[in-house]
């Protein structure tokens, strides 16, 4: 039987050779046939789960609570060190410096990632500005958040903390941060589903003892960090509780 | 639950005296000093079912001003504020046993007697179909919702003691 892995469409583009690099790596230790398939976007990904096609995925917290609620999937591993944080940011000549400073009618640029879009919007309830009072532009990245801020086609933009660090050094100088999160609890993880419930402890097992095999430093070095940490039942369950009281 | 210290307290407090729901009583110190809620943080504890403090991060620390062994195994209510009505809780008590999410806007008193403004959110921790306890993140409020809530507060209060 060959299994599906996918990543969290907001995986950063750089990162593509990383995950097929990360798959082949656990078809050689797991023995199996693991076939990576990359969605464009969540909705299409989110096509995918509900019928039943993956088994293994990197999700971001959002769809996480999702996978273990209602699809009986089990969160075994996260990037250790590799919080989920948002970015608040204007064009850099933009009359405000704080969000405090942004009034009602502005328009708000961002992705179709549900966890930025929910921490963006929670940071902007600091200026009673809500779903009501804000225009909406969802576009295809945040290169293109970006672009949409300095065009002066939208007023304010929200990022994935990674995503923004990530511009050029050109596209961040023509922009300013308004805020940046801090919440620190808020991470990607690995799950598997209930096809591969008989393998789970043994990829859980693969995926901690990575950090301590050359080649497998290697492959990690490619997906951008350095170590899993492992994820136990109640630290699944704390996050999903955590977004429950956010969404 | 032990009154608070006088020797913790910054400016000049006013006294009162709170009876919480479980019949203890606790002599707080009140100042009109707030600290402003720092932008993009979550304030995030946990507690088990009758509400002694099993988990706080660290800018539940930093707010309260309290330190982590200083809040752990203590009463929520440590952070209770007078200006806030007990109907306020009764009705995060009433909806959260139902196993229902709780929002609301909070007062919370601090140990040096200042206070700060959330809006929190409460929702209990199920696991096996049992509550084993409850969750509350808080996060910076809405301003104008803020002094909505603390209007309706106050009137509460009044007729509380009315």
């Amino acid at each position: 039987m060959t299994y599906q892995m996918t990543v969290s469409p907001d995986f950063a583009p750089e990162l593509i050779a990383g995950w097929y690099i990360f798959n082949t790596w656990l078809q050689k230790q797991l023995g199996e046939g693991i076939h990576l398939e990359l969605y464009n976007d969540f909705k299409s990904q989110r096509e995918a789960i509900r019928s039943d096609q993956v088994d293994i995925i990197y999700a971001n917290p959002f769809d996480a609570s999702m996978l273990i609620r209602e699809k009986g999937f089990t969160a075994l591993a996260r990037p250790a060190g590799k919080q989920d944080e948002a970015v608040i940011a204007v064009k850099a000549q933009y009359p405000a410096d704080c969000v405090e400073d942004l009034p009602p009618g502005i328009r708000l640029a961002f992705t179709d990632d549900p966890d930025v879009h929910l921490m963006g919007m929670i940071m902007l309830e600091a200026a009673d500005l809500n779903a009501d009072n804000t225009e909406k532009r969802v576009v295809d990245s945040y290169v293109i958040v970006a672009k949409q801020l300095i065009r002066d086609e939208a007023d304010v933009g929200f990022f994935l903390k990674e995503a923004f660090d990530n511009l050029s050094n050109f596209t961040r100088e023509q922009l300013k941060v308004l805020v940046e999160s801090q919440i620190s609890i808020i991470h990607h993880s690995l799950l598997v589903g209930p096809r591969l419930a008989a393998q789970r402890e043994q990829i859980r097992e693969f995926l901690l003892k990575m950090s301590a095999d050359p080649k497998g430093v290697g492959v990690l070095e490619s997906l951008g960090f350095q170590s899993w940490e492992n994820v136990d039942q109640e630290d699944a369950e704390f996050m999903i509780d955590l977004m429950d009281t956010l969404g | 639950m032990k009154d608070m210290n006088l020797d913790d307290i910054v400016g000049n407090p006013r006294e009162y005296e709170l009876t919480f729901y479980d019949g203890s009583v606790r002599k707080v110190f009140v100042t009109k000093i707030e600290t402003p809620y720092p932008d993009g943080k979550l304030i995030v504890s946990r507690t088990d079912k009758a509400g002694i403090i099993t988990h706080v991060n660290r800018a539940f620390v930093e707010m309260s001003g309290f330190s982590k062994e200083e809040l752990i195994n203590q009463p929520h209510y440590i952070l209770r504020h007078p200006d806030m009505p007990k109907a306020a809780y009764k009705d995060l008590w009433d909806t959260v046993e139902a196993g229902n999410k709780w929002h609301g806007y909070v007062k919370n008193l601090r140990k040096d007697g200042g206070y700060y403004l959330v809006y929190a959110t409460v929702i209990p921790n199920i696991r096996n179909g049992e509550v084993v306890g409850y969750t509350s993140v808080r996060r910076k409020p809405s301003p104008r919702k803020m002094a909505e809530a603390l209007a309706l507060y106050a009137q509460m209060l009044q007729e509380e003691q009315s």
